[in-house]
C-alpha cells in the first residue's frame, strides 16, 4: 500500500487575479478618450470596421512608412512598387471595397453558401431528383459545367490568388484575395456536384469533363484565353482582362444566360441553386472591380491615360473572349429543351457588358460589334 | 464528413488542375531552387466546404468570448504592465499575417504541384482573417482599456518606429526575394513551424496570467490553422530536398532563416512575457524554459533533426548559440532594457520592476542583478519629469548599442559585436551570422553560384539615422507620438495616469539633441574605429551601485 498519508498535498499554482480598475473612463488624462484609429481619414464620418481592420496594415512610403522597404527583390524593389502596373492612380488608398469584405463577411457568407449547396443536394438526394434528368441533360451537364469548374479553378489559383500578391494597396489586394476564395470554393462546389451525380447516376460521366476541357473544340478557344490571362504579368491588366472582360463575355454568357435559364425546362432545378452561388459571388466581385477602375477612369492627373489603356486592354481581350464565346455556340444545342438560342444568349451578355463599361467610364470598343 | 469521402472529395477537386498547353502562368517571383525531379507531396486536405464553416465556428466563439469579456469587465483585471506592450505586438503582428496571405502566389509559382496550390490558397484565406481578427482584438483593446493612447495610432506608429521595423522583417522576409526562401522557408519551416509557438501559444499563456484572456482566445483560434500550413511548409521542403542542386540553397536559407527568426521573435516576445508579466511565481516557466520547451523540444529536435536522415545539415551550432544567447548571454533581458531605454520614441508605456521582479529574475536567470538591477533601479528613479532627462540622456553607466545592420535589433551581446565596410559603408552586426547574413546569403552568388533570385538588404536599414542630429521633441512630435492635447507624450516610462505632473510632455525633451550611432561610426578614423570598437566589445555596460 502506498504510504500516502505522509505524503505531502500537491500544492496547485496558479496565478492571483488583481483588479486593476484598467477600465475605459476609469480616470482622464490626456487621450483618455482617443478611441478611433487617428491614422486615416474614413470615407464617412465614422470608420467602418472594414477600413479599422485594412487600412494601412499594409504600409506605404508614400504614407508612414519611414524606413522604406527593407528587403528588396534581386532585380527590383521590394515592398508593392506600383510599377507592378501600367495603371496609375493619384491615390490608390482611395479605393475601398464596397462589400467591406474582412475576416467576419468572408466566413458568414460563404458559409451560408456552403449551407445552401449542402441543403440542396441532400433535398435532391432525397427527392430523387436526379431520376428526372434525361440523356441529352446529363450529358450537358458532365462535359460543359464540368469543363467550366476547370476554368473557375484557374482563376482562383493563378489570377486572383496571384494578383493579391502585387496591388499596392491591402485595401486591393484583400478584395482580390476574397475574389480567389470565392472561385475555389465554386470551383470545388462545381467538382463535387460532379462527384454526386456520378454517384447517383449509373449513366452519369464523371470523367468526360476533363477530355472535354483539354481537348474539346468549343471549349478550347474558352481555355486558351483562360491560359493567356494566367500568362499576363501586369496584375491590373489581368483583374481587368478576367472580371471586366473574360467574365462578362464568357463566364456571364455561360452562367446565366445559359446554364441559369435552361436547367429548369429541362428537369432540373438543383444546378442553378449552385450555379446561382457563383453568379452571386461574380455580382459581388464585380462591384469591387468596377469601384476600382471607375476610380481609375476617374482620376483627376491619370484618368484619360488610364481610359486610353483600358481601351487598349479591350482591344486585347474582347476578341479572344468573343471567339471563346462563338466557340461556344454548339452547345446550345445540345440539351433536348432548347428554350433560348445563342444568339439571344450573346445579345443579353453584350447589353450588360457594354453597360458596365459605361459604369466604368470606358467606351464600348469596336470589336464587340465584329 | 466522412474519411472516406473526405479523400474521395479530395482527389475529385484534383481533377480540376490541368496542364496548359497554349499558356503557362505568369513567373512574377522567380526562385534559384529547382523542382524538376520533385515527386508530388500531399499536404493536409481541406476543402472549402468543409473549411468555411469550420472557421466560422472558431469565428462564433471568439466573437462570444469578446462580447463576454466586455459584459463581464475583463478590463478591471488587466495589468497595465501587459496591456502596455500589446501597443507594439498588435501593431506589428497583422502585417507579418497579411504578408503570409500575400507570400502564397509566390510558392504557387514556384513549386509545380497543383495539391500544394490548393493548400496554399486556403492558408491565404485563413491569413486574412489572422491579419482582420488580430486588427479587431486591438480595436476592442483601444475602446475599453483605460489608456487607448498607442493603440489610437498603431500603424503609422509601426511604419515609422524604429521596433516596428524590427517586426517588419518578420512580414517583409515572407513576401521578399526568392520566392522558395521567402514564403517556404522563412515563412513556413521556420517563422510558423517554430516560433509561432512563443507567439501564439507561449505569450497567450502569459496574458492569460495578467487577467487577459482575449489574446488567448484569438491567437488559440489563429494557431489552430498552422499546423495546415506547417504541413504545407514540409511538403514543399521535402519536394525541394529531392534534387541536391537545391541543398546547398537550403543550408544557407535555413541558417539565415533561423538566426533572423530568434533575432527577432526572441527579443520581442521574451520581452512581452519576461518584462510585461506580473506573474513572479517562482514555478511559472520563465521565456527561456517556454522556449527549451516549444522550440527547442517540440520544433529543433522533434522536426529539423529528423531532416537529417534526407541529408540535410541542420544549423546545430546556431540553435545552441540562440540558446546560448537566451540563458547565458542574457539577450531578452538586454533587449529589454533597450526598449526601456529609448521609452521616449516608443508608442507605449513601460512599467519599471520592482523587488518582486528582480527576485524572480535572479531566481530564473542567475546574475540577472548584478547585470541590470542598479539599472532599472536608476529607471523607477529617473521616472518622473521635472528634475532629469528620459534615462538615455542620463548618465548610468549605459552605453547606448549600435543597431545590427542585418536584423536591426541593436548590438546588446557586446563581445560579439562585428563591424566591418560593406558595400562602401562602415556597418555593425549583432553576430558573425549576421555578417554572413548581408555579406554573403543576400547576394546574387553563393559559394560560386548565381543566385538571382536572393533577395536583398534594402532601405533605412539604422532608424536613427532618419533622426540625427535632431532635437528630440521635434523627432516625437513629427512621429506623431503625442497626446491629444498636443503636448503630452504617448510613451511613459511609468503606469501613473492619476497626477499629470507625473506625464512628460514635450517640453522635457527640448533641447536633447539625438545622434545617430552609425553616422558617428562612418565619421570615424581607422583608427579611432579600431579603438571604439574594443571598447564596445569590452564594455560590459552596467550601472555603477
Amino acid at each position: 500500500m502506498a504510504n500516502s498519508a505522509t505524503a505531502a498535498p500537491k500544492v496547485r499554482s496558479f496565478p492571483k487575479v488583481e483588479f486593476t480598475d484598467s477600465e475605459a473612463g476609469a480616470l482622464e488624462f490626456p487621450s483618455s478618450k482617443s478611441r478611433t484609429y487617428n491614422y486615416f481619414t474614413p470615407a464617412k464620418l465614422r470608420a467602418t470596421v472594414y477600413e479599422d481592420v485594412t487600412v494601412d496594415v499594409q504600409p506605404d512610403p508614400e504614407r508612414h512608412l519611414s524606413q522604406g522597404w527593407i528587403y528588396g527583390f534581386g532585380d527590383g524593389p521590394g515592398g508593392y512598387p506600383q510599377e507592378w502596373t501600367a495603371a496609375k492612380s493619384s491615390n490608390w488608398h482611395a479605393f475601398l471595397d464596397p462589400n467591406e469584405e474582412w475576416e467576419q463577411t468572408i466566413y458568414r457568407n460563404n458559409s451560408a453558401v456552403v449551407r445552401q449547396v449542402a441543403l440542396c443536394l441532400e433535398n435532391a438526394k432525397r427527392a430523387g431528383a436526379y431520376g428526372n434528368w434525361n440523356t441529352a441533360w446529363q450529358k450537358f451537364i458532365a462535359s460543359n459545367l464540368g469543363a467550366w469548374m476547370h476554368a473557375e479553378n484557374g482563376m482562383a489559383l493563378h489570377v486572383f490568388t496571384s494578383i493579391q500578391r502585387s496591388g499596392p494597396t491591402n485595401m486591393i489586394n484583400t478584395a482580390v484575395a476574397v475574389n480567389a476564395a470565392h472561385k475555389m470554393r465554386f470551383a470545388q462546389d462545381l467538382a463535387l456536384f460532379n462527384l454526386d451525380l456520378s454517384e447517383s447516376l449509373d449513366t452519369f460521366d464523371g470523367s468526360v469533363h476533363k477530355q472535354v476541357w483539354a481537348s474539346a473544340e468549343e471549349w478550347q478557344p474558352t481555355r486558351k484565353v483562360v491560359e493567356e490571362l494566367t500568362a499576363v504579368g501586369d496584375w491590373a491588366e489581368l483583374l481587368f482582362g478576367t472580371n471586366v472582360v473574360f467574365e462578362q463575355l464568357v463566364g456571364q454568357l455561360f452562367r446565366s444566360e445559359l446554364v441559369m435559364q435552361i436547367a429548369a425546362k429541362n428537369g432540373d432545378y438543383i444546378t442553378p441553386t449552385i450555379v446561382g452561388t457563383g453568379e452571386h459571388d461574380y455580382s459581388r466581385d464585380l462591384g469591387y472591380t468596377r469601384a476600382l477602375f471607375r476610380l481609375l477612369t476617374r482620376d483627376e492627373k491619370f484618368g484619360e491615360s488610364n481610359r486610353e489603356l483600358f481601351g487598349r486592354w479591350l482591344a486585347k481581350w474582347v476578341p479572344p473572349c468573343l471567339d471563346a464565346a462563338h466557340a461556344l455556340q454548339p452547345i446550345w444545342s445540345q440539351p433536348a429543351e432548347k428554350t433560348l438560342t445563342f444568339a439571344d444568349s450573346l445579345g443579353a451578355t453584350k447589353e450588360k457588358f457594354t453597360q458596365l463599361l459605361e459604369e466604368i467610364g470606358l467606351d464600348v470598343p469596336k470589336e464587340l460589334e465584329k | 464528413m466522412s474519411r472516406q469521402s473526405l479523400t474521395k472529395a479530395h482527389n475529385k477537386i484534383t481533377e480540376l488542375s490541368w496542364e496548359p498547353t497554349f499558356a503557362t502562368p505568369a513567373t512574377r517571383f522567380g526562385t534559384d531552387y529547382t523542382f524538376e525531379k520533385a515527386p508530388k507531396k500531399d499536404p493536409l486536405k481541406q476543402i472549402m466546404r468543409s473549411y468555411f464553416p469550420m472557421e466560422e465556428e472558431k469565428d462564433n466563439r471568439v466573437f462570444g468570448a469578446m462580447d463576454g469579456a466586455i459584459r463581464g469587465n475583463m478590463f478591471r483585471q488587466v495589468q497595465q504592465r501587459w496591456l502596455e506592450w500589446q501597443k507594439l505586438f498588435l501593431s506589428i503582428i497583422p502585417f507579418p499575417e497579411i504578408s503570409a496571405a500575400r507570400a502564397m502566389p509566390m510558392a504557387i509559382d514556384a513549386v509545380p504541384n497543383p495539391e500544394i496550390h490548393n493548400g496554399l490558397a486556403v492558408q491565404m484565406i485563413d491569413e486574412v482573417r489572422h491579419s482582420t481578427i488580430q486588427m479587431n482584438l486591438k480595436k476592442l483593446y483601444m475602446n475599453n482599456y483605460i489608456d487607448p493612447a498607442g493603440f489610437d495610432i498603431t500603424e503609422k506608429a509601426f511604419a515609422n518606429n524604429y521596433a516596428g521595423t524590427i517586426g517588419r522583417q518578420f512580414g517583409e522576409g515572407f513576401i521578399t526575394g526568392d520566392a522558395i526562401t521567402a514564403a517556404n522557408i522563412y515563412l513556413t519551416v521556420v517563422a510558423e513551424t517554430a516560433f509561432t509557438n512563443t507567439l501564439f501559444v507561449a505569450m497567450p499563456d502569459e496574458a492569460a496570467a495578467n487577467g487577459d484572456y482575449l489574446l488567448p482566445t484569438v491567437f488559440h483560434s489563429v494557431q489552430s490553422d498552422e499546423s495546415r500550413h506547417i504541413s504545407n511548409g514540409y511538403s514543399i521542403l521535402l519536394m525541394a530536398l529531392a534534387d541536391e542542386r537545391n541543398r546547398p540553397l537550403l543550408e544557407r536559407d535555413l541558417r539565415y532563416a533561423w538566426w533572423n527568426n530568434h533575432c527577432v521573435v526572441d527579443a520581442a516576445i521574451g520581452t512581452f512575457i519576461e518584462y510585461g508579466t506580473k506573474d513572479r511565481r517562482k514555478d511559472r516557466e520563465s521565456y527561456a524554459e517556454m522556449w527549451r520547451r516549444w522550440i527547442y523540444d517540440d520544433y529543433y529536435r522533434s522536426y529539423l533533426l529528423p531532416l537529417e536522415k534526407y541529408g540535410l545539415v541542420i544549423p546545430h551550432d546556431l540553435v545552441e548559440e540562440a540558446w546560448n544567447r537566451i540563458t547565458n548571454k542574457f539577450y531578452v533581458h538586454r533587449v529589454a532594457q533597450f526598449f526601456a531605454t529609448g521609452w521616449p520614441v516608443n508608442y507605449w508605456r513601460i512599467d519599471g520592476m520592482t523587488d518582486a521582479d528582480f527576485e524572480w529574475f535572479e531566481d530564473k536567470y542567475p546574475g540577472w542583478y548584478n547585470q541590470f538591477g542598479k539599472w532599472w533601479e536608476a529607471y523607477n528613479r529617473l521616472r518622473y519629469p521635472g528634475r532629469n532627462k528620459p534615462i538615455a540622456f542620463e548618465e548610468v553607466g549605459y552605453e547606448y548599442p549600435h543597431r545590427c545592420w542585418t536584423c536591426m535589433v541593436p548590438c546588446l551581446v557586446r563581445e560579439d559585436l562585428v563591424v566591418d565596410k560593406v558595400d562602401d559603408q562602415w556597418r555593425t552586426y549583432c553576430s558573425e551570422t549576421c555578417a554572413w547574413t548581408d555579406k554573403v546569403a543576400f547576394r546574387p552568388e553563393y559559394e560560386g553560384r548565381e543566385t538571382p533570385n536572393m533577395g536583398r538588404l534594402t532601405g533605412q536599414r539604422e532608424w536613427e539615422t532618419l533622426h540625427h542630429d535632431r532635437d528630440l521633441a521635434d523627432i516625437v512630435k513629427d512621429l506623431g507620438y503625442v497626446r491629444d492635447d498636443g503636448k503630452t507624450l504617448i510613451p511613459q516610462p511609468h503606469l501613473d495616469l492619476d497626477d499629470p505632473k507625473k506625464l512628460w510632455t514635450l517640453d522635457d525633451l527640448r533641447g536633447i539633441r539625438f545622434a545617430s550611432p552609425n553616422v558617428t561610426l562612418n565619421e570615424m578614423t581607422d583608427s579611432e574605429r579600431e579603438e571604439w570598437a574594443a571598447a564596445y566589445r569590452a564594455n560590459p555596460n552596467v550601472t555603477a551601485a
